[in-house]
């Protein structure tokens, strides 16, 4: 199957074509030899987006979504690699659980799929997982995610074990002790009666993983920062030559607290929105380069889990479909960054930090793609949406960069060219 | 005439004008208990379901008694009496309520939102009987009431509400309320019981309670739960009692017609010396009887609304 792309843009090269010879990038060949020429009306390709951190459901909550939607809504959103995190049923902290994710990933064949493995026995925060063996079965790094290790001791235990297999940690920061509410702890919070999550409850966990990080010169990866107190010692942190590396997600760039005052759930999530002194810190993180990575956090939840009491109501939203679009519109739109530098971001840093080797675009390179409209405004509508859970904050929200074709291996996963 | 909006949620959502609507109808109201014949039928056929979530005697007591002074069908769900413990979500309680024709549904709910989040919901009005820590519109309403019928306005007075602020619903419609209005709040608890960002609703944040008392026109004390002590709010009731009460000597500081008001249930010796409690400048038994009586005048302009449409 020989395929070429046609009337495009493409990101980093000085062409209007795309030469794909069945699974891989291809150099050029004659329109004539072509099983299918893809018109691409004007539109921007790039390198397949990576994310680093999502939720899939599945096993143990299909009802919210399964890997087959929520892979087909990642393809949609220009992804074509995804690491979804332990927090399934039973968790994902052993080889068979991981075996199992990947066949079926295989099965859907939307997406590539890295999974994450528990970093402790059930996310428990007790015993160290069997990472190796885990790794033999295909995770590419562990972590607890929404259970951050708490004890000290035991983040000692996991930066040491999992540097043995070269397996990158990913924490979710978060001191429990400090976090019992269900938003940004500020004035909102007080005004509306919920009980509020401190930044505090962040930054202490960050400045702790920092400090084994550096004590021990393992490498430490920040989950979803969203702190100006997080961006500060992460800047501090990387100059003195500490290996610690963050990401941060669309939502804590592009919302803040307020939102939560009609106490809609869809704008609920761990670590919470914040004030806009904190998101304009993580547009200065993204600007500098202390923040490394835009990752989505996609977080399914089923309709009578989010309309409910905000307290009651789980936390998460959806991610991929419109991860991109925020980025750009948000971020490069508004001149805080160029394209480039948004593809580093939501391509090339995260496939480093897990070293998944992603993002190439030369013949015989995996033929990875994503093709953006850039140019036109589109209404995000979530009843679009392929995932199977409907909980996006963004609905009717005016962006650019809608997805017009991913592609996955020579395979199109998403197509939308009529 | 009548609340602009179908349901009462919040102090958030009302008016200036409404307050003083709602302050002036209760006056009327006022007049009803105290007469002979506590009947009126400004609610004739019409349905009014209490909803509660939470424990609760006066509020739940003075909403029922308004709404049969003022000839309605009423009826009660607790939680221990019905499919609530069967595990049935608050919508579905709150929509089988609804399709059974009732008018107007009180709810109490341990959870903030908790009414703003069924109200869009229903055909029935809404009427907030305490969320979570969000707000009691009512309980505001009452205090509110006690002091109308002693300030000729709330212009420039100064309220001061000591306790536990943070957890406090009473609180926070109160300074909303009275902001709207013009008066001055300020307030004081313990660091543990201070809401981050409360100076931001309007009210002043005091040192001390001598501070937050001194030169008042009304003082209001909040009941302190005492399981708060076991999540390490106050060390003990004894140094509560020795730092945050108010006490005769705390009142004195406040000017010398001022009075004292306590939303109830009281701690005795704990938030309040019995003393004071008793004292001639207390109005906190007659807040019981205008909480009926703002209670009538809320039910009766919902439904003044709805019979203008």
């Amino acid at each position: 199957m020989k395929t070429i792309l046609t009337n495009c843009k493409v990101f980093g090269k000085d062409t209007d074509k795309i030469y794909i010879d069945g699974e891989k990038f291809s150099k050029p060949f004659k329109d004539s030899e072509a099983d299918e020429i893809i018109d691409c009306k004007g539109g921007t390709v790039v390198p397949g987006l990576v994310d680093m951190h999502c939720h899939l459901r599945e096993p143990g909550f299909e009802y919210k979504g399964t890997i087959a939607t929520e892979t087909a809504s990642a393809a949609k959103g220009g992804y074509t690699s995804v690491c979804p995190m332990p927090n399934t049923n039973p968790v994902a902290d052993n080889a068979a659980v991981i075996s199992g994710i990947l066949k079926k990933a295989k099965e859907a064949n939307n997406c590539r799929v890295y999974p994450i493995g528990a970093a402790t026995k059930g996310i428990d925060g007790d015993q160290i997982s069997e990472m190796g063996l885990m790794k033999e079965a295909g995770i590419v790094a562990v972590s607890d995610d929404g259970h951050p290790i708490k004890n000290a001791g035991i983040m000692r235990k996991v930066l040491e074990y999992s540097s043995d297999f070269d397996l990158p940690v990913l924490n979710h920061c978060e001191d429990k002790s400090l976090s019992e509410g269900a938003m940004n702890e500020g004035e909102v919070s007080t005004c509306i009666g919920i009980r509020g999550i401190p930044t505090a409850a962040e930054d202490i966990m960050i400045a702790r993983d920092i400090i084994l990080s550096e004590y021990l010169n393992i490498p430490v990866h920040i989950c979803h920062v969203s702190t100006k107190g997080g961006v500060r010692m992460i800047r501090e942190a990387k100059a003195r030559g500490v290996k610690v590396t963050c990401e941060t997600c669309p939502h804590y760039f592009t919302m803040t607290d307020d939102l939560c005052e009609n106490y809609d759930s869809n704008f609920k999530m761990h670590p919470p929105l914040r004030t806009q002194e904190h998101v304009d810190a993580i547009i200065e993180g993204i600007k500098d380069g202390t923040i490394d990575a835009i990752a989505t956090d996609h977080a399914p939840h089923h309709s009578d889990e989010k309309d409910c009491e905000f307290s009651v109501a789980l936390n998460g939203i959806l991610g991929f479909e419109s991860a991109f679009a925020l980025g750009y519109t948000y971020l490069v739109k508004k001149g805080v960054i160029t394209l480039e530098r948004l593809i580093d971001l939501m391509c090339f840093a995260p496939s480093k930090i897990l070293k998944l080797g992603r993002g190439g675009m030369e013949e015989g390179d995996d033929a990875d793609l994503a093709v953006f409209d850039l140019d036109h405004e589109f209404v995000f509508d979530k009843n679009k949406m392929l995932s199977k859970s409907l909980n996006t904050p963004y609905d009717g929200w005016k962006l650019y960069g809608e997805t017009l074709l991913t592609v996955m291996g020579g395979k199109k996963t998403y197509e939308k060219l009529q | 005439m009548g609340l602009k909006s179908k349901d009462l949620l919040g102090m958030k959502q009302l008016t200036a004008e409404e307050i003083m609507e709602i302050l002036d109808t209760a006056k009327t109201m006022k007049l009803v208990i105290s007469s002979a014949n506590k009947k009126t039928s400004h609610l004739q056929g019409k349905s009014v379901v209490t909803l509660f979530y939470e424990n609760s005697t006066r509020t739940r007591l003075s909403f029922e008694l308004a709404s049969k002074y003022m000839g309605s069908a009423s009826a009660n769900i607790s939680t221990s009496g019905s499919s609530v413990n069967k595990g049935e979500s608050l919508l579905d309680t709150a929509r089988t309520i609804d399709m059974m024709g009732t008018d107007i549904i009180i709810m109490r709910h341990n959870q903030s939102g908790a009414p703003h989040f069924i109200a869009p919901h229903l055909k029935a009005s809404v009427v907030n009987a305490g969320d979570g820590m969000n707000e009691h519109p009512t309980q505001a309403l009452l205090d509110m009431l006690t002091m109308y019928e002693r300030f000729d306005t709330f212009e420039g007075k100064n309220i001061a509400i000591c306790g536990d602020i943070y957890h406090s619903r009473v609180v926070r419609s109160n300074a909303i309320g009275l902001s709207k209005l013009g008066a001055k709040v300020s307030v004081y608890g313990p660091k543990t019981m201070m809401p981050v960002g409360i100076e931001k609703m309007g009210v002043r944040i005091a040192d001390s309670v001598a501070d937050c008392v001194r030169d008042a026109d009304a003082v209001m004390g909040l009941r302190v739960q005492l399981e708060r002590q076991q999540k390490s709010l106050f060390p003990s009731v004894s140094e509560y009692a020795h730092f945050y009460a108010i006490t005769p000597e705390m009142l004195a500081l406040a000017k010398p017609d001022a009075f004292l008001m306590h939303p109830g249930p009281c701690n005795h010796g704990v938030e309040l010396p019995t003393a004071v409690y008793d004292c001639d400048q207390s109005v906190i038994n007659e807040q019981v009887t205008n909480g009926v009586a703002v209670r009538m005048a809320v039910l009766y302009l919902l439904m003044a609304r709805r019979n203008n449409l």
